[in-house]
């Protein structure tokens, strides 16, 4: 019991502490694909850090939301940590806290207050980004909602956990079409949610055409440091979600020993690395769309997800 | 004999079934005449990949010679003769005009999807052979596809490629009902589309040379001279 404790909160270490590399990691592969050299890989430890250090200025106009908003949209991811499957393939303490659904909602959770405190301030920009993240973010809902419908259904149960081995065991099951096209929806979901090319541009320093990095550009200090380490956080979640619940729920811990959980850290980084890859290449291919063609771009992941759903309805 | 009896080859066949239903989706969807053209060359490859598995799934030669034909005319003859018939200018052209919006197209697509398998599922309790279980509702659907292709599009070049789409899926769900059709019907198929296709790309040129625009969603009104 005490063992599952402690390994959950592990996990959630790890979420807090390998998010930031990831991002570093992605940047600095991006600027290599460009020919150029590109900040070391810890840059974004040495930005947190040196935004810890720093002197807030919240504005007085501002209420309670402005000043709260960085800590739950920290607290959202380190929540969901708990309940998904990072390190280990058994249920750890709290797993059974919460299901797909329960870290989905607590995820938006963190975006809701995001957007609430993007419009507080009163400044331009924040609100246009708000509501535009409003935007993919109801376009993006649909989606959500029908690959996990489709994932539960398929597996008997919500808990991530019990998901996860339902698709490789036998591995034909991972060549199901509906996996498949489950795995392709979720991807661009990502790629949606997390605000990256060709959805909205990550690096993008143009506040007209930022849709969700617009949102914490009137926080300073502690709270600018906060944001910027949920959002990286929350791309480390999602990433952990697709690739140790959908795609390649391999490389986990299967027994008790301690050993064999800290093994899982650096396998489950290698996959991380492997997906940043695909992420890298990805971003660097396409270009960014108009605003209006994100539309398409969600409503070609409702269409994929629908047919994974029907397919697997209709018992192919 | 059931699928079952082979679980590896039903379950590659299922994805390449489930990636040649994204490929049909795609050819209805995107907007560059180029990449539907380069959507459906690899729409035939999975309709030949297909064939391929199916032929060693049932130990059906005339399956391989069906893979070797689709190689040959649909993803080498065809883009060749598109090529050289219709002018290079037509390739780089965005669809922007429309029948419907991309979104809402892609919508009905998902409902043609459901559609193929509401038919095929009464099918599928008749034919008793194994693979018709994949091959036989997302043939329907690749059929549905390229029809609504035919229609949504304007381009004559995309419109064409919504045709052979219509082949692709027609084939795609053949290969699985009938394993051993004589080889002298595919490759009187064979003859057939390229023709078909030289046809309408010789047409395509003329209304290009004349009009200086393949839109023929425009062609539809008479104007006197």
């Amino acid at each position: 019991m005490l063992e599952r404790i402690v390994y959950n909160l592990l996990q959630v270490f790890v979420v807090v502490a390998f998010a930031p590399l990831v991002e570093g990691v992605t940047s600095r592969l991006k600027e290599i694909i460009q020919s150029k050299r590109g900040p070391s890989i810890f840059q974004p430890y040495r930005d947190i850090w040196k935004l810890l250090h720093k002197d807030e200025i919240v504005s007085e106009q501002s209420s309670w939301i402005f000043r709260a908003a960085p800590y739950v949209a920290f607290t959202a991811p380190v929540f969901v940590a708990l309940l998904i499957p990072v390190l280990t393939r058994y249920p750890l303490f709290f797993a059974f806290m919460g299901d797909m659904l329960g870290g989905g909602f607590v995820l938006a959770l963190g975006g809701f207050f995001a957007a609430l405190a993007a419009v507080d301030t009163a400044n331009p920009y924040g609100p246009m980004g708000a509501s535009r993240t409003r935007m993919v973010g109801f376009l993006a809902e649909p989606v959500f909602i029908i690959v996990f419908l489709t994932v539960s259904f398929v597996a008997g149960s919500t808990i991530p956990y019990i998901v996860q081995t339902r698709w490789v065991t036998p591995i034909a099951n991972f060549f199901e079409p509906s996996h498949v096209l489950l795995m392709i929806a979720f991807l661009m979901l990502i790629l949606a949610e997390d605000g990256r090319i060709p959805v909205d541009s990550p690096s993008g320093q143009f506040e007209l055409a930022m849709i969700e990095r617009s949102k914490s550009l009137e926080y300073s200090g502690r709270g600018a440091a906060l944001m910027k380490w949920a959002g990286a956080m929350k791309l480390f979640v999602l990433i952990i979600i697709f690739l140790n619940v959908l795609v390649t729920p391999w490389g986990l811990a299967e027994g008790m020993g301690l050993g064999e959980v800290l093994l899982a850290i650096p396998l489950v980084l290698l996959k991380v690395l492997g997906f940043v890859l695909v992420l890298v290449y990805i971003e660097s291919s396409l270009a960014k769309l108009r605003l209006f063609r994100i539309t398409e771009f969600l409503g070609a992941a409702f269409v994929i997800s629908v047919v994974a759903m029907i397919t697997r309805l209709s018992g192919v | 004999m059931t699928s079952a009896s082979f679980p590896v080859i039903s379950a590659l066949d299922a994805l390449t079934g489930a990636l040649f239903l994204l490929t049909a989706l795609g050819v209805v969807a995107t907007r560059q005449v180029l990449a539907s053209l380069q959507l459906f060359i690899l729409q035939s490859l999975l309709l030949a990949l297909s064939a391929v598995l199916l032929g060693i799934g049932l130990g059906s030669p005339h399956l391989l010679a069906v893979a070797a034909i689709t190689i040959a005319t649909k993803t080498l003859m065809i883009p060749w003769l598109l090529r050289h018939t219709v002018s290079a200018e037509v390739y780089r052209t965005r669809e922007i005009e429309r029948v419907l919006n991309i979104p809402s197209s892609l919508l009905i697509s998902a409902v043609l999807i459901m559609v193929a398998y509401a038919v095929a599922n009464p099918l599928l309790n008749a034919v008793d052979v194994p693979f018709a279980q994949v091959n036989l509702p997302l043939g329907i659907a690749a059929m549905f596809l390229g029809a609504f292709t035919i229609a949504v599009r304007r381009e004559a070049v995309p419109q064409l490629l919504g045709l052979l789409a219509v082949e692709n899926g027609v084939f795609f769900a053949g290969i699985a009902i009938v394993p051993n059709l004589p080889v002298i019907a595919e490759l009187a198929a064979a003859v057939d589309v390229p023709v078909i296709t030289l046809v309408i790309g010789l047409l395509t040129r003329q209304i290009h040379r004349r009009l200086g625009t393949t839109s023929v969603g425009r062609l539809a009104a008479l104007r006197e001279e």
